[in-house]
């Protein structure tokens, strides 16, 4: 397997440590990211290392030099093992990273799921342009479909709200402040000087003890205390980066192959907040001819944390128990059989996987609320969008009834009036198809109701 | 009695025949003329169908409609009048005649105006009554045959290959069937002075057995149930035309009760009909005195016999003392009696005793 991107590269000396080493990275700031504990790309490698004993090959250039790695990992210490380490001339000034191994696995089992992960990939990440060449030889192509992309998240540092024990033991025992008091402030955001007297009062810490004196208790009880104190100002959302409603329809009406006519209504929420981690949920809705050719009946559901695509577990995730139990569908006109798509994105600091394997999202109440109040609003657009389309269905069923009967009443009127020639009947169906252009009309614009904003 | 009758009927065919062709014209010249076409007729609700005192028979009232091509919801029924209409055309043209359930058969292969069942086709066809004002015997449109006439009365068939071909009606000795023949003959010669209606077949048989058509000098007449129009429109014609008392023999209960009012006072849905009531006609039993009087076998009213007799009761055509009395008797005894209960006191009871006292009394 061979990855390849044109990103900015990685500084030479990190090389070693981030490939060949499970677990390198500490992050004493919070933004959101795709990975947490940078444990992905380590473990393909492990994997195949174990199922190949084949080295890995990391070649990467922020611009200047390449360097070129080869590398294995001792497993029994966690480091990484260096075969190779070629510098070498870059002479068409290539920047980005490649990685080569070889592993085993199944790839025909696993093809569908492949694509759909890039096809999704793709969806939400408008800006990226992704080639695929399988083991067979074949091309796919996601060609991007814009060049704007999403403003970066900024680093943050974390809410109190948000802390675990050993982050707190982290943040204690590299800290240089000097007293309890100085340090909420410095680590913590949404600290001032009266929260942080106030908040060390409640938890019966002093405000000038010194943190390196805290037993494991005191940082148990300070964990403990935090989750319970309501006078942190909210959590500072500028550390997200949502798709944004300009990008996520530009990725969907592309990856959805969306054709004028057909129905997208794309909502970003507001950030919001659960347990001291902000949020941003974002969804997208799609109906219309296209997506009768490319699914069945029913919701269908796409679903994104952190830009990530989620393929497993759908029907145990919160996005499934929004879309099968919370809303009815029949509010926006949307019959069992109509087969629309639903795209839910959420970004955040943490995104609350139900399990270790990051399958699917838990229904935590805050985040479930706003995942079903953003597939509303896009909903209610929906709803007008199928109206219109019931409309202009029953204008054509009528036209159509006009154009069966009256040939057959001056067929039969002919014959009864014992006459040779039919009338003509042309000038009363175009007097029934006059309003017919106007309706077809209203139903083009409707596409443009993606984007509005709410 | 008329000299050539068939040319009579000859005459009535050729008026049907235009009548179906101007409704033809009329249409085919709303269509030139740019319009949606649309044909005018009486409203067949029922708030439109108004009882005549003086008529003795529901009529329809002023209000009219309007069947219009234009409107989404008539369009099919229009386009079903339409095909009707030519369909009539072609059976007076070709003097063949039809029945209901045919013409709901025939419009089938039509996409998109066969008939979705006969109700429909049926309606259609009472439509096509209306706005041309003729009862769709005249279209050569007959009910299915099961009603039948016995006795001396000779009749001369219009019908084709039988012109001017005449029969007695005691020839055949199950009675003749009323079909179109029969509803489109005249009656050239009679000797009977008066008509016994019965509801029932095997009452009929037994009459005819018996010789009661001799001993009352009677023309019998079986209705089979709820008598078709084409045997209303006989018994009126033998009333009227022939002054032949008219005498109706039916079951003891609700039902048989308005199987005698229908052919006296005619029924709501031939509301638009004239020449089917026969005012004159008298319901002899069996009434709910009789059942007390002979001490005839009895069943129980039912729940629905009791419902339907109540609204009997406040019919506008049960206003008259004979029929309020015959209900309150049935409602207070609560018993019914079919016309065979007489056999009770044997088969020929009913000839020997009961018919003649019955008719003496009247």
């Amino acid at each position: 397997m061979r990855v390849e991107d044109n990103g900015t590269g990685l500084p030479p000396e990190h090389i070693p440590l981030c490939f060949g080493q499970v677990f390198y990275g500490s992050k004493y700031t919070l933004k959101q990211a795709r990975g947490t504990f940078g444990l992905g790309g380590t473990i393909t490698i492990l994997y195949g290392q174990i199922t190949t004993h084949k080295p890995v090959t990391i070649a990467s250039s922020t611009g200047g030099e390449i360097h070129e790695y080869e590398l294995m990992i001792d497993i029994a210490r966690n480091r990484p093992l260096i075969l190779k380490h070629n510098v070498i001339e870059n002479k068409k000034s290539w920047r980005g990273t490649a990685v080569e191994l070889q592993l085993e696995g199944d790839f025909s089992r696993i093809k569908s799921r492949l694509l759909d992960y890039l096809k999704q990939t793709a969806m939400v990440n408008p800006y990226a342009d992704i080639t695929f060449v399988d083991p067979g030889g074949r091309l796919y192509k996601f060609e991007r479909g814009t060049e704007k992309m999403p403003p970066l998240p900024q680093p943050v540092k974390p809410h109190p709200h948000g802390i675990d024990v050993e982050n707190f033991r982290r943040l204690v025992s590299i800290t240089e402040a000097k007293t309890m008091k100085a340090f909420m402030m410095e680590h913590f955001q949404g600290v001032g000087q009266k929260t942080a007297e106030k908040f060390l009062k409640k938890a019966k810490v002093g405000l000038k003890t010194k943190p390196n004196s805290l037993v494991p208790e005191d940082i148990v009880r300070l964990v403990r205390t935090a989750r319970e104190f309501n006078d942190f100002q909210r959590p500072d959302p500028s550390c997200l980066s949502p798709i944004g409603e300009e990008l996520m329809e530009t990725g969907v009406r592309k990856e959805l192959d969306l054709q004028e006519g057909d129905f997208l209504k794309v909502v970003t929420r507001k950030p919001a907040t659960y347990l001291g981690f902000p949020f941003i949920v974002e969804a997208a809705v799609a109906t219309g001819p296209s997506i009768r050719k490319q699914f069945k009946g029913g919701g269908n559901i796409i679903r994104f944390a952190n830009r990530i695509p989620l393929l497993f577990d759908e029907s145990s995730g919160v996005v499934w128990k929004v879309v099968n139990r919370n809303i009815n569908w029949s509010t926006y006109k949307v019959s069992s059989d109509t087969p629309i798509v639903i795209v839910v994105h959420v970004c955040s600091t943490k995104i609350p996987y139900k399990t270790v394997g990051k399958e699917y999202m838990a229904d935590q109440p805050e985040v479930e609320r706003e995942i079903t109040n953003a597939i509303r609003t896009a909903a209610r657009s929906l709803r007008v969008y199928i109206s219109r389309g019931i409309r202009i269905a029953r204008e054509r069923r009528r036209l159509g009834i006009f154009e069966k009967y009256l040939p057959k009443i001056a067929e039969f009127s002919t014959k009864l009036a014992d006459r040779e020639e039919p009338p003509e009947i042309e000038p009363l169906i175009n007097a029934v198809s006059a309003r017919l252009p106007e309706v077809e009309e209203k139903i083009k614009e409707v596409p443009t109701i993606a984007g509005e904003t709410t | 009695m008329q000299e050539k009758p068939h040319r009579e009927a000859e005459r009535q065919r050729e008026a049907t025949e235009t009548s179906l062709k101007q409704l033809g014209n009329l249409i085919y010249e709303q269509i030139q003329n740019r319009e949606f076409p649309w044909v005018m007729m009486q409203s067949r609700s029922t708030d439109n169908i108004i009882y005549d005192p003086e008529l003795r028979q529901y009529i329809l009232g002023p209000r009219t409609i309007r069947r219009h091509a234009r409107n989404i919801r008539h369009i099919r029924p229009f386009t079903q009048l339409v095909w009707t209409s030519w369909f009539a055309k072609e059976l007076v043209k070709l003097r063949k005649t039809s029945t209901l359930r045919e013409v709901y058969y025939s419009a089938r292969g039509q996409r998109d105006i066969e008939f979705s069942g006969q109700p429909e086709s049926d309606n259609i066809i009472t439509d096509l009554e209306v706005a041309l004002n003729r009862p769709r015997e005249d279209f050569g449109i007959f009910p299915e045959e099961r009603s039948a006439i016995f006795g001396d009365l000779t009749v001369e068939y219009t019908v084709p290959g039988y012109e001017g071909r005449r029969m007695n009606l005691t020839d055949h000795p199950d009675g003749v069937m009323i079909g179109p023949a029969i509803t489109s003959s005249e009656f050239v010669e009679t000797s009977v002075d008066k008509v016994l209606v019965i509801e029932k077949g095997a009452m009929f048989t037994r009459l005819i057995e018996e010789r009661a058509h001799e001993r009352f000098n009677a023309l019998l007449i079986h209705t089979a149930g709820q008598s078709p129009r084409s045997t209303r429109n006989i018994i009126h014609r033998l009333n009227k035309n022939h002054d032949l008392p008219v005498y109706v023999f039916t079951d003891g209960d609700p039902w048989g009760i308005h199987i005698a009012m229908v052919i006296i006072s005619g029924s709501a849905n031939a509301a638009h009909l004239r020449g089917l009531a026969t005012p004159e006609a008298r319901w002899i039993g069996v009434w709910g005195t009789d059942i007390i009087d002979y001490k005839l076998p009895t069943e129980n009213l039912t729940e629905n016999d009791l419902k339907r007799l109540k609204e009997l009761k406040t019919d506008p055509r049960y206003k008259e003392d004979i029929w309020q009395r015959e209900i309150d008797v049935f409602l207070k005894i609560s018993k019914k009696a079919e016309l065979e209960a007489f056999s009770r006191y044997g088969l020929t009871y009913i000839v020997d005793e009961y018919l003649p006292a019955k008719l003496e009394d009247v």
